[in-house]
């Protein structure tokens, strides 16, 4: 096990440095130039705008730049954006909780719903039931959830007026964060109604970034499920009579959750992505939002840094889903 | 070729198993009433996408000045000129639809083209000849593999201008990883079977190897992919479009209609629903077909 | 780890007993802005939005403009006087004015000269230790309006007097001397965090003399503040004041709607009459202090011809723009300036919309077959909301009078570059908005001979133009310079270097339960004044 966890480490060094130079060079290939924005109509002098390069360090030798990157990504510093002036790690741990709070409760939505339903649906295969299951999760699979959360709050927020427009707590509570995650944080002040509200506004959010993993993960379940269900234990298990309850739960599902897991690690990157979209429709104060916002203002550290930080997570969450399957799975470690 | 009587019956004999394959996948596959309904709707959207100058009603740029959000015809307010209303400057909202299925199919098109021909020469080469060559290739794959896809698009398009030209560019290059790994794992596993063996003693060249030889007997997980890549296409270019990184105005794409809609989403809820129940109806076609393939086509599932 | 040490440091800053404390049976505004501010010391930054949140709440300037006007009236400086020559403005400062306490620091003396010097100073002289205090500071607008050059020196003449020697006699620079990046910061607070090594904080918790105190910011989500009860000016009437931000449009007015915020600006043209019939929604109005234009080059053929430009100008259906990309939400702009500006001359007629005779014009001129670009901005500005629709309608009208419009566009960044190009082709969309209600912000930055092949995007420098609005800029008398702009202004629709498009009307709707709001024809947003029914 030891080895197999070295050599998975091994293999992503390359592949971070290979992140790192993507991360790097495809700022320095970004068309428009930041301190032009910066002055807007107003234009610039040519002495203040070198001045201004100087200073930012985009003056001077690509190479050279690219070195003391990675000496500063040593040191955990990621630059300083160009808009707000403040450190981009700052910045991207300040917001990251947003997101990691959404994305979590969306993954947890969509494994309560996904698996049960996908089991369900693998029981009864070919039933009404399954038929429904499987051509909701299609669509859900095949949804714009751009559009979708736009038709979502049409409904829930104008027509109906069952949730907040956007944010992630009613303005009337006002508490010390220190997790960051507004549903705990909200428990933990002690505040009537501060839960309610987080829950409130975090619903539709999380409904739109749930919808596609979630799909995803149903019909996983169910071709995992027939696959498992067609093995001879199974059909022995059956044969000597234990209810089909004991089948399912007990010896069907244990192996049928292995690639289901693979299946939920896989979503992050899925839900990074859809994070990106659903943040910019709820103004959901994330990193998703502040990526396309700072593409928007050119602001080329905060790009770079965010780009950076997506990554890693996302390398960081596939391993560890690389490594659980090694885990239960021992013919794997072997290979 | 000395035998050309032999070489005919070969031929014929090919050509019949040809068929005979073609008929039994059609049998699976049509037996899937998704898939069907999928593959009807998704050749009517052709057919819309080809003959849209004849079908639209109207051009999709015109302006009618005197007809700014108009609704749908069966609403208060509606005119029959306008089916399905007009958006913000009095153009058609039907006749932009029918003109953005072009786009979208073309985006698909064109994404899954560049994606499977990069896709697969890459595979091919590394599973191919294994080696430095491989490891450089999977680790640069990993690296983009790394990065959200709909991110890594985001940024590259920012890097080369948006636009829709650019933004097929860089879904094809996000998605083309997933066919580069099916390609070199068929490669892999078919390398050593028995008639790769016995054609390269025969003295097939690479190339000749490479891809007439291995490649035919990996195309169906391909096919799988590339459907499901022409979906993927159409969903992250609306996206890219919604975020005004895609398509630019007028264009009468789905996403970036929708991105030009949202200002009007308490008000003028048609130019809001229609180009997204189009993006999903066009998706979800495309996905059923997908689905009714992979089952046709992947015998284990045939089975059970 | 570092993520908990980050959110503790974040938040430890925020006073959070002061908040609680006077949180029941409160008054509280809350206001839906479109963003976040980019930081909370004005001075580095050229944003509306972060002036709102912070130099506008939280600071004073020696002078400032009276609530709803353009007008300079007394702020921390009671009173002052102008020398002869123009070259020194001597201010006598307000005494007794009280600085905010924020978590760690409580100021031990009341307002005095040496935080005027020090807020100068910083932007000033390049040597001062706050010039660079936080990685990247740059003042922008100090240099943007050339201060560097004009401020010889800044005196102090005692506790309560300071003097500013000039190099050059400059009629706005009282106007220029309200503007955000002028606010007065405390010179103790700035001493102390100096000296705990915490500069950077002077950026994230601002401390000032203003009505409104800050409490905290939740980075892109909420802003606090609270009404300083020791204001020079008397306490707030409101209590509370909460910036919630939304970028969206569409999700402010809902959120006006749902009763989440009381006050929500730049609504969608398209939503202005829903607001409008909504009897829960006040909705005030006025012309922005703004203009909308498209410039053709006037040094290339044959944009070079008074006729081709004056033909073209009349074949622009403006109504149709206003219609189209305004929503109603402007009005058809004549002048080179909007008419909330002193100065505006009303007796200029506009170009008539009359194609046959821009036809007609253009075949005299000689000129058939015509083929141009037109550039569109990629993004949206207050002077116009969607530059490629305007692009789109006057590309419609052109093609009536036989003219072959191509419309570009570049990035933004790239396309104010290429813009200024001396040898561009074709004409450009842009526009303005004022920084302090002086004409010459307009007239001279845009149109002046010193612009070209920079700000001047026509790249037109007209000679009797030139003198009139150099001749205005050195007398200080209002009535004799108002004379000169309007003469401008008659020489400028003769030339016709721009097709002047539209001024944009800024639309602020808020809850009938506001009260006491007044609309700044500057473009900022300010809670001074205003109250609030329970």
């Amino acid at each position: 096990m030891f080895r197999f966890l070295i050599g998975r480490l091994a293999l992503l060094v390359p592949t971070f440095l290979g992140v790192t130079i993507v991360a790097f060079g495809f700022i320095r290939l970004l068309p428009g130039d930041p301190v032009l924005l910066l002055a807007g109509e107003r234009g610039i002098t040519e002495e203040r705008y070198n001045q201004l390069m100087e200073q930012f360090g985009f003056s001077r030798p690509i190479w050279e730049q690219y070195f003391d990157y990675l000496v500063g990504l040593l040191q955990g510093d990621l630059g300083i954006s160009i808009v707000t002036k403040k450190p981009v790690v700052t910045e991207f741990f300040t917001l990251f909780p947003a997101t990691a709070e959404l994305a979590l409760c969306a993954i947890i939505l969509a494994v309560a719903i996904g698996i049960p339903a996908g089991i369900l649906a693998a029981v009864k295969r070919g039933s009404f039931f399954d038929q429904t299951i499987m051509g909701t999760a299609l669509i859900g699979y095949s949804m714009p959830i751009f559009w979708w959360g736009l038709l979502l709050i049409i409904l829930f927020s104008g027509i109906l007026q069952w949730t907040p427009v956007s944010g992630r707590i009613s303005l009337m509570f006002y508490f010390p964060q220190p997790t960051g995650f507004m549903l705990i944080d909200s428990l933990l002040s002690g505040q009537k109604g501060a839960f309610t509200s987080a829950v409130r506004h975090l619903i539709l959010p999380a409904i739109v970034l749930a919808t596609i993993p979630l799909a995803v993960i149903a019909r996983q379940t169910r071709s995992a499920m027939l696959e498992v269900l067609g093995e001879d234990y199974v059909r022995t298990a059956r044969a000597k009579g234990l209810t089909p309850f004991r089948v399912v739960g007990m010896h069907a599902l244990r192996n049928a959750l292995i690639p289901v897991i693979t299946t939920i690690g896989l979503q992050v990157g899925v839900l990074l992505a859809g994070a990106i979209l659903t943040e910019t429709i709820f103004s959901w104060p994330g990193i998703g939002k502040w990526m396309v916002d700072s593409i928007a203002r050119r602001d080329y550290p905060v790009v770079q840094g965010g780009l950076l930080m997506i990554a890693a997570i996302v390398m960081v969450v596939n391993l560890t889903v690389d490594l659980l399957y090694g885990l239960v799975n021992p013919r794997i470690r072997h290979n | 070729m000395n035998n050309p009587d032999r070489s005919a019956v070969v031929l014929a004999e090919s050509r019949n198993a040809t068929r005979k394959m073609l008929a039994e996948f059609w049998f699976y596959f049509s037996q899937n009433r998704g898939a069907v309904a999928g593959l009807f709707v998704f050749i009517v959207l052709v057919i819309v996408a080809l003959a849209a100058p004849l079908v639209a009603p109207h051009d999709p740029d015109v302006q009618y000045r005197d007809f700014f959000l108009t609704p749908p015809v069966w609403q208060e307010g509606g005119n029959s000129m306008f089916l399905l209303g007009t958006d913000a400057v009095g153009r058609d909202m039907l006749s932009r639809l029918i003109f953005g299925a072009r786009f979208s199919l073309f985006i698909g098109l064109v994404v899954v083209g560049i994606a499977l021909t990069g896709g697969i020469v890459i595979g091919v080469v590394a599973g191919y000849f294994r080696g430095w060559v491989d490891t450089v290739i999977m680790r640069v794959m990993d690296v983009i593999l790394a990065f959200p896809s709909l991110l890594l698009a985001l940024v590259l398009v920012a890097v080369l201008g948006p636009g829709l030209m650019n933004a097929m560019i860089a879904i094809a290059i996000v998605l083309q990883p997933h066919f580069v790994r099916l390609t070199r794992a068929a490669v892999l596993t078919e390398r050593t079977r028995d008639y790769v063996v016995a054609a390269r003693l025969a003295g097939a060249g690479n190339t000749r190897l490479m891809f007439k030889t291995i490649l035919p007997n990996c195309l169906a997980p391909l096919i799988v992919q590339g459907t499901l890549s022409f979906s993927n296409a159409i969903l992250d270019a609306a996206a890219l479009g919604f975020l005004g990184m895609g398509a630019q105005p007028p264009t009468p794409e789905w996403g970036t209609m929708l991105a030009e809609a949202r200002e009007f989403i308490l008000r003028a809820w048609w130019v809001v629903t229609f180009p997204g129940l189009a993006i999903l109806i066009t998706v979800l076609a495309i996905n059923l077909v997908g689905d009714g393939l992979r089952d046709a086509l992947d015998p284990k599932l045939k089975r059970s | 780890m570092i993520i908990r040490r980050t959110m503790k440091i974040a938040l430890m800053g925020v006073s959070l007993a002061m908040f609680a404390a006077s949180a029941a049976s409160a008054k509280t505004l809350v206001y839906c802005s479109e963003g976040s501010p980019e930081g909370f010391d004005s001075a580095l930054y050229t944003s509306g939005t972060t002036f709102d949140a912070a130099s506008k709440p939280v600071y004073n300037r020696l002078v400032e403009f009276k609530r709803g006007t353009t007008e300079v009236v007394p702020g921390l400086a009671e009173s002052w006087e102008v020398s002869e020559d123009g070259l020194e403005y001597t201010f006598n400062l307000r005494k007794g004015v009280k600085f905010h306490s924020v978590d760690g620091f409580a100021p031990t003396r009341d307002f005095n000269a040496d935080d005027v010097i020090y807020s100068f100073g910083r932007q000033l002289d390049e040597n001062h230790a706050w010039n660079s205090y936080t990685p990247g500071a740059s003042w922008e607008y100090f240099n943007g309006m050339s201060m560097p050059d004009l401020i010889k020196e800044i005196v102090k003449v005692d506790d309560h007097t300071v003097k500013f020697v000039l190099t050059r006699p400059e009629a706005p620079m009282l106007a220029n001397l309200a503007m955000d990046f002028a606010s007065v910061m405390s010179a103790e607070y700035a001493d102390q965090l100096e000296a705990d090594g915490k500069m950077e904080m002077m950026n994230q918790v601002p401390v000032g003399t203003g009505p409104f105190q800050f409490v905290g910011y939740q980075k892109d989500a909420v802003i606090r503040y609270q009404a300083f009860a020791d204001y020079w000016d008397g306490k707030q009437p409101i209590d509370n004041l909460i910036f919630a931000i939304t970028t969206d449009a569409s999700v402010r007015l809902q959120k006006l709607k749902a009763g989440e915020c009381h006050v929500a600006p730049y609504p969608a043209p398209a939503d202005v009459s829903d607001i409008k019939a909504d009897a829960n929604l006040n909705l005030m109005e006025q012309e922005g202090l703004n203009v909308g234009y498209m410039a053709y080059n006037t040094q290339v053929a044959p944009f070079d011809n008074v006729k081709v430009r004056k033909a073209l100008n009349m074949a622009i259906n403006k109504q149709a723009i206003l219609d189209a990309v305004f929503q109603g939400a402007g009005q058809a702009a004549k002048n080179p300036i909007p008419p909330t500006m002193w100065s505006y001359n009303k007796a200029v007629e506009d170009d008539a919309f009359d194609p046959e005779a821009a036809k007609k014009m253009l075949e005299e001129a000689g000129v058939t077959d015509l083929k141009m670009k037109i550039w569109a901005m990629p993004v949206q500005r207050p002077y116009n909301p969607n530059a490629r629709r305007m692009a789109e309608v006057i590309q419609a009208d052109f093609a009536k009078v036989g003219v072959e419009v191509e419309i570009v566009s570049y990035e933004w960044g790239e396309y104010l570059k290429r813009s200024k190009e001396k040898d561009r082709e074709g004409a450009v969309l842009l526009g303005w908005t004022g920084d302090n209600g002086d004409p010459d912000n307009f007239l001279a930055v845009l149109l002046g001979c010193d612009g070209v092949g920079g700000s001047n995007r026509a790249q037109w420098c007209h000679q009797p133009f030139e003198d009139l609005i150099q001749k205005a800029k050195t007398i200080s008398d209002k009535d004799e310079r108002t004379k000169l702009y309007e003469e401008a202004q008659v020489v400028f629709k003769e030339q016709a270097p721009w097709a002047t498009i539209a001024h944009s009307v800024v639309f602020m709707p808020m809850s009938t339960k506001v009260s006491g709001y007044v609309m700044d024809p500057l473009g900022g947003h300010r809670f001074d004044g205003v109250d609030i029914a329970e």
